[in-house]
């Protein structure tokens, strides 16, 4: 059985307008999306602003709600639960959020800001809780003595560090990290993925990983779903995508990163050229008269994109 | 091969005043810009890029900032000009792009009426002019439809669109140089390799120099032809882009080019430059700056003080500590995530 199996997500938000505020039409945020994933895997869900990763992971984790469809942890469909029945099932799923410097509280310690979970779903005595906090701070890389120290006295790969630790806290069993390094430079980027890497082994952790930026993808993902305009285009696992990418838009991404050898700029210009030639010509092979992908087709036992 | 100078920038020292003391944030840096060449400035954040950046254009709040050195554009120092005489050239000779889009444009004001404004003060066309000019220049950036575009507000306009607005303002009045402060961070990719083609096309036809400012190695290697590394406010290293991506020398530099996660030839793990780049006032003012970071390396490897020097044609370094510099094999625990 799947970890976690997404059914048919929809996530709408209504426009209004007029007479009486009345309900024109809808953003389609998520449009009818289906994963799943496989305990101890991480998953990628790649896509540029605005084509709805962010509200996926957030749906997941039930902090929007879904107009429809099915989100079935363990076979459970959370998706439905009242936030009251959702609580017990959301220890089980935590958060890494992007920007380390306003997810952490500036007015509380480490000590306080690691334990919150902890506070809301164990009842721990003092020494246990502060024992227990100790313990993640030193899985994550910092002394044991800075639970008594503020958000402020850390720098920014620290921080990401105890955003990490709080996750950890309940032993959840899927983490949602999304765009966990991009506020971060590279020398500390590299410290947070190793990091992740690591404590997904120790903790059997499965990662739902989302991120704008495909080389970190590559690097941290088994399987990687492509979103543009709130559904799916390509979801395959990481060789097929980069090695093998088969729609227009997934190869239209790929082309577009830099290339980091300068000695290939002009083949990397070419190959540029050709997608972006391919990609005006060949829009109807891939999108129909709305501009919306067509459903997933399955094109081997794990790759699926969407073509008529 | 390289084109008249335009900019000179010689040992330059930016400093700051925290609590009446005055520290260096850009230090002995001395850079060239020639015609018709992109210079691209890397470095994490902190390093002193966009400061640097800022002296040129001369941007900082006088109060507060010492400016030592010199900066010569086209033979005169920008340092000892007065503000009107500044306001002369800069947005005129020197164009500035900034990395966010949305706040560089003014959001109560049309497209259009942003990019006269430059002309405005820098040329005396008449507005019919003016509005002719516009329309040619949003067509030079690329975008559809300019009659249009002309009459709307930065907010109906998407990211890229908006970013090539900005790079129509800064190439209103031809410049000779354009600072490009992280010109494509705030954009996705694929409109991120949109705009660097768009800047080198346009950096060929204006025959400008571009100073291109930014902490993403895979845009350097994309757009630059000479590269300046900084770390915590020096340049440590300085090569064309060809040179620094083969045959990195700097420690620093090595450890950058190692930390990135690529597509292009993925690694099982990543290396991590251990600890922190120290704050301002604690910056080591003496000996290699980056020792701190290297550790392992025998302190007899480095510099008592350290200067940038040519290895080879073209290529400068500091400090010798890169003769015999390597990478401490997979070490895991304390050291690997910069305990403190």
């Amino acid at each position: 059985m799947e970890f976690l199996k997404i059914n048919h997500l929809k996530v709408y938000y209504p426009i209004r307008g007029g007479f009486f505020r009345r309900v024109n039409d809808y953003v389609r945020a998520v449009d009818d999306i289906s994963f799943e994933l496989r305990s101890g895997e991480t998953y990628g869900l790649v896509g540029e602003s605005g084509c709805g990763k962010t509200t996926t992971g957030r749906t997941v984790i039930g902090l929007i709600k879904a107009t429809a469809g099915e989100i079935l942890l363990e076979g459970k469909d959370i998706a439905k639960l009242s936030s009251r029945e959702f609580s017990r099932y959301r220890r089980d799923i935590q958060m890494i959020f992007q920007d380390p410097y306003s997810s952490l509280n500036p007015k509380k310690r480490v000590l306080d800001i690691i334990a919150e979970p902890l506070r809301n779903f164990e009842r721990l005595s003092p020494q246990e809780e502060k024992r227990k906090v100790q313990y993640f701070v030193e899985k994550v890389g910092l002394h044991a003595d800075s639970i008594y120290k503020y958000p402020h006295e850390f720098s920014g790969g620290q921080r990401q560090r105890i955003g990490i630790a709080r996750a950890l806290t309940l032993n959840p069993k899927l983490i949602i990290a999304d765009e966990p390094v991009s506020a971060l430079d590279v020398s500390v980027q590299a410290q947070v993925l190793n990091f992740m890497k690591e404590i997904q082994k120790e903790f059997q952790l499965t990662y739902l990983f989302i991120s704008h930026d495909l080389g970190i993808i590559r690097h941290m993902c088994d399987r990687i779903g492509i979103m543009y305009r709130g559904q799916f285009v390509e979801e395959g696992t990481s060789e097929e995508i980069f090695n093998n990418p088969q729609h227009i838009y997934t190869k239209r991404l790929i082309s577009a990163i830099p290339n980091a050898d300068p000695q290939k700029r002009k083949e990397q210009l070419a190959l540029r050229k050709q997608v972006e030639e391919e990609y005006t010509n060949s829009f109807h092979q891939y999108f129909n008269h709305d501009g919306k992908a067509y459903r997933l087709k399955r094109i081997s036992e794990t790759h699926s994109v969407a073509i008529l | 091969m390289l084109n008249e100078p335009i900019l000179q920038i010689e040992n330059l020292r930016v400093s700051f005043r925290i609590q009446n003391e005055f520290y260096a944030a850009v230090d002995d840096v001395s850079l060239t810009v020639h015609r018709n060449e992109v210079l691209a400035i890397v470095g994490e954040s902190g390093c002193g890029k966009s400061v640097l950046a800022l002296s040129i254009i001369g941007l900082h709040p006088q109060e507060r900032t010492r400016l030592e050195g010199r900066i010569l554009f086209r033979g005169k120092n920008l340092l000892s000009l007065s503000t009107n005489e500044l306001n002369q050239i800069r947005g005129k000779d020197i164009g500035m792009i900034f990395q966010d889009p949305l706040t560089a444009l003014n959001p109560l004001m049309k497209v259009g009426k942003q990019i006269e404004e430059s002309m405005d003060y820098h040329t005396s066309f008449s507005s019919e002019d003016k509005r002719k000019q516009v329309l040619e220049l949003l067509k030079k950036v690329g975008i559809p439809n300019p009659e249009q575009t002309y009459h709307r507000y930065p907010h109906e306009l998407s990211g890229g669109m908006r970013q090539r607005v900005v790079i129509a303002i800064a190439i209103a009045c031809n410049p000779a140089l354009i600072i490009a402060d992280e010109p494509t961070t705030a954009l996705d990719v694929t409109i991120q390799a949109q705009i660097i083609g768009l800047l080198k096309e346009l950096q060929q036809q204006l025959d400008t120099g571009i100073i291109l400012i930014t902490h993403d190695l895979g845009v350097v290697a994309e757009m630059a032809d000479r590269v300046a590394v900084m770390y915590a406010g020096e340049i440590v290293e300085l090569a064309d882009v060809y040179t620094l991506f083969s045959r990195p020398l700097h420690p620093y530099t090595r450890s950058l080019l190692h930390s990135i996660p690529s597509v292009q030839t993925p690694r099982e793990k990543l290396h991590v430059i251990q600890g922190i780049v120290p704050p301002l006032p604690k910056l080591p003012r003496t000996g290699c700056r980056f020792q701190s970071r290297i550790s392992w390396m025998d302190e007899s490897a480095h510099e008592t003080t350290p200067i940038l020097r040519e290895v080879e044609p073209g290529h400068f370094v500091r400090c010798t500590c890169y003769k015999n510099f390597y990478f401490p094999h997979d070490r895991i625990g304390d050291m690997e995530y910069g305990i403190s």
